[in-house]
């Protein structure tokens, strides 16, 4: 049994949250060139070596990619081997989140009620998503997500008989309806399978997802090909003004389901898809 | 076609921006989202005035970060418009002309540009630390409470911004990408 205290989690996550939303992942901003490169129109063109200006001038200064700096979303794998301490879990996170936003500069973007309304002024509470893994470690993710693009995110509970046809269907009309809302070129995850939230939370856990890495099961890594080629045929491209990049990256995540469902998600993002991760 | 371009925005300097321009825009803006949106439109329903003139007026649609310290302003990039289209035709009929924002409008939106010579700039949305750039000044100046929805005057140069929909009702969305289209037709 290893102990950890409750303070080095509010510290791990305070730093996770300034760096993710001031620094792009590595892999991210190769997509971007990698579109940049491909791209022939003049204004999409433009628009992407703005994108690469934009993640550079934060990386130089230190100062958030996007204004929208999020809600923090903070992943913990928890090794069954960990007692934490000095503090309750939930209360150490949401510290950290606290702290960083505050020491960072960053927007405070939380309501207190989803109706009601009124910001809560320190960006918390945080989404946490706890699991409970083999060994002695916490694994903290934080990955920071901005709303315009969450708000294009969709759900839908196929019948088995739909089959894959209705998730690739889905996929696409899901990206179309987004259009320009969303600032394209985006980052699509996908999630099938599991229960109504399951499918949603495989969605979102695929944007964690480096977008140059892909799904272990060599039908799904297909279909992740597949259907970025696809999304980039509709040419939305990017910030929607046409063009060949409408997405940067599609990720599918998958697990079991019941033998009366077929569950998919498509959580969208935008080009700054930001997570940042540290062991403890 | 480029552009620079003075605030403010006349009727006649309106009329010759087109859909797909690039535009540099300098001079006064003021910020509003969400909450300011239907706070002035809630005002000007009883008759009260809003905290800036809207004669030829230019509005962001942004919630910026808060200033580090020799910051004017925090990252400043723009939010999706579309959550103002049940304000934009209100605040367009009291003369404000200009909006910059990310994403679809409302047709009544576009109606309601057509009827007042109404222009919608496109920045790019996600590129807040680069837009940040062009403000040089950034003043609160109403709707505090509101945190990072509150109203701030700011003063921009050299802006970059696409002109998305025209005051003829031009969409550069729907011909941007059909022209894509057309032609990477097989």
């Amino acid at each position: 049994m290893r102990e950890i205290n409750a303070d080095i989690i509010t510290d791990v996550v305070e730093r996770l949250c300034i760096a993710a939303n001031e620094h792009l992942p590595e892999d991210v901003k190769c997509a971007i060139k990698n579109c940049r490169a491909c791209e022939d129109g003049v204004i999409a063109q433009g628009i992407l070596d703005d994108i690469i200006k934009n993640y550079e001038i934060a990386d130089a200064e230190n100062v958030p990619i996007c204004q929208d700096t999020g809600m923090a979303c903070v992943f913990l794998e928890i090794g069954q081997d960990v007692h934490i301490t000095g503090a309750n879990l939930a209360d150490a996170v949401n510290e950290g989140v606290r702290r960083g936003y505050d020491k960072g500069y960053l927007r405070k973007s939380v309501v207190k009620d989803p109706v009601r309304r009124g910001n809560t002024g320190d960006n918390t509470p945080a989404m946490i998503y706890t699991e409970i893994v083999p060994g002695e470690n916490i694994k903290i993710t934080v990955g920071p997500k901005g709303f315009g693009s969450e708000n294009m995110s969709a759900i839908r509970m196929f019948k088995p008989s739909h089959g894959l046809q209705g998730i690739k269907d889905f996929i696409l009309e899901t990206v179309e309806n987004a259009g320009p809302n969303p600032c394209p070129p985006m980052v699509v995850g996908v999630g099938i399978g599991g229960t109504f939230d399951k499918a949603a939370l495989l969605a979102k856990k695929a944007l964690m997802r480096p977008i140059d890495s892909e799904n272990p099961d060599p039908f799904y890594a297909d279909l992740e090909k597949e259907m970025l080629e696809k999304v980039n045929q509709l040419g939305i491209g990017p910030q929607g003004f046409g063009g060949k990049t409408t997405a940067i990256g599609l990720n599918i995540e998958t697990m079991p389901t019941h033998i009366a469902g077929m569950p998919c998600a498509i959580n969208i993002n935008c080009h700054v898809t930001r997570h940042k991760t540290e062991v403890i | 076609m480029e552009k620079h371009i003075t605030l403010p925005l006349t009727e006649e300097l309106a009329k010759t921006l087109h859909a797909g321009d690039r535009v540099y825009l300098t001079g006064t803006i003021y910020t509003s989202r969400d909450a300011g949106h239907k706070r002035m439109c809630e005002a000007l329903a009883k008759g009260e005035k809003i905290p800036f003139d809207p004669t030829d007026a230019t509005i962001y649609y942004v919630g910026p970060t808060p200033a580090k310290p020799g910051q004017v302003i925090g990252s400043a990039g723009p939010t999706t418009s579309g959550r103002m289209d049940a304000y934009a035709p209100t605040m367009m009929s009291v003369g404000a002309r200009g909006m910059i924002g990310k994403g679809a409008r409302l047709p009544e939106v576009v109606d309601a540009m057509k009827k007042y010579s109404g222009v919608y700039f496109g920045a790019i949305g996600g590129a807040g630390a680069l837009l940040a750039k062009c403000i040089k000044s950034a003043e609160l100046i109403a709707y505090e409470d509101l945190g990072a929805e509150a109203l701030r005057k700011l003063y921009v140069e050299d802006m970059p911004l696409m002109v998305i929909i025209d005051c003829e009702g031009n969409n550069l969305y729907e011909t941007g990408r059909a022209e894509y289209l057309e032609k990477n037709k097989k």
